[in-house]
């Protein structure tokens, strides 16, 4: 479809899935978690932005499957399926799940960072993907890109610089 | 959401009231703070998604100095004060008598730092206080937090609350400007103002257009 390497854009609380030589990548990750789902074989990955750990936190019917940890992965897993991977084969790596303010009070929405990584976990448990390396936690906004021709996750910080996992 | 649908002219003009009075106010602060004019748009009252939110000021990557704070009270929802770096850095320059201060130069000084978080303080206080006179209503804001990070990652900070009813957020956004910049330089500071969703009800019970 793509004559030239194409990055694929997924923005917050959206999903999508990319096939090598094009990379697939999200910005501006803050309290947000980016799960990148690969089969190094099949060199096909995807990613999705979760903004929140479970949908019971959804207060509302009609919503945004990719929003929530739980609802979010499944159907990435689905997106995965429907390209041909098989579940046994997938891997994972996570970036985000930051504290960009520090305050005092003890509201859980404020500690929603940690939450969202330990959800993707449990999930990701859930369905036996090995997580091969993670980013998580601190105060810095996180920009990620995968490459399925790689499998490294590249992450551009602020403050930190950029490194690879 | 039902609120969506519940939205009118009306209440999108009441809204718009809001930004105005507390952003005129906040502008005032900041003028005489920094004894300089500073001119502020007629703010915008959007519904928008939240990957369209990241694009309000300038896409979710760009770096930008913000402050963000939860208010509560009567009426519940999150705040931000968003400069662009170059802004900030003008004005903390101008504020701690530095003329080579930079934002981007780490480690910034603890004294910018604590000048940029006051200003938040300072500003936020205004707006909220002329709301608070204008609604009659109680309003309480948290101490301010303060970023220097990349739009997306600091504003999903108060998208959180919003994203557990709705995919979409109604944002009143007013933008702020040093007057005497020429227009093709001025960089715009904005003041976000994100009610959560069970507060709207209340605040146009307040205002006589429920």
């Amino acid at each position: 479809m793509f004559t030239s390497d194409t990055i694929v854009k997924v923005g917050i609380a959206q999903m999508d899935v990319v096939k090598a030589p094009n990379t697939i990548r999200t910005s501006g990750l803050g309290s947000c978690v980016g799960v990148v789902i690969y089969d190094e074989t099949k060199q096909i990955a995807g990613l999705i932005h979760v903004m929140l750990p479970d949908s019971s936190l959804g207060k509302v019917d009609a919503t945004n499957v990719a929003k929530f940890a739980d609802t979010g992965i499944k159907a990435l897993l689905d997106l995965l399926k429907a390209e041909g991977v098989q579940t046994f084969k997938l891997k994972a790596k996570i970036a985000g799940g930051a504290q960009m303010f520090q305050f005092t009070s003890d509201k859980s929405s404020m500690r929603i960072g940690p939450r969202n990584v330990e959800a993707v976990k449990n999930e990701l448990n859930k369905y036996k993907i090995p997580l091969i390396a993670e980013d998580t936690g601190g105060n810095s906004g996180r920009t990620i890109e995968f490459s399925p021709v790689t499998n490294k996750l590249n992450i551009r910080t602020v403050n930190r610089g950029v490194s690879e996992i | 959401m039902n609120f969506n649908q519940k939205i009118t002219s009306l209440h999108l003009d009441v809204l718009k009231e809001i930004g105005n009075i507390g952003a005129a106010h906040a502008a005032t602060a900041l003028s005489d703070l920094l004894s300089k004019k500073i001119d502020m748009q007629v703010p915008k009252v959007e519904m928008v998604t939240f990957d369209h939110m990241m694009e309000l000021a300038g896409g979710s990557e760009t770096v930008v100095v913000g402050v963000f704070l939860r208010i509560e009270g009567d009426v519940e929802g999150s705040m931000f004060f968003i400069l662009p770096i170059e802004q900030a850095n003008r004005f903390i320059q101008r504020l701690i008598h530095d003329e080579t201060f930079d934002f981007y130069k780490a480690p910034v000084s603890e004294l910018a730092l604590s000048a940029m978080q006051e200003m938040g303080n300072i500003l936020s206080g205004s707006y909220l206080s002329a709301l608070s006179d204008f609604t009659k209503l109680k309003i309480y804001p948290t101490v301010p937090g303060l970023s220097v990070d990349m739009f997306g990652a600091i504003i999903s900070t108060g998208l959180i609350e919003l994203s557990q009813v709705s995919d979409h957020v109604i944002v009143i956004n007013t933008s702020i400007f040093e007057e005497d910049i020429a227009i093709s330089e001025a960089v715009h500071g904005h003041f976000f103002l994100l009610p959560d969703p069970d507060s709207f009800a209340t605040i146009f019970k307040v205002l006589g257009v429920s």
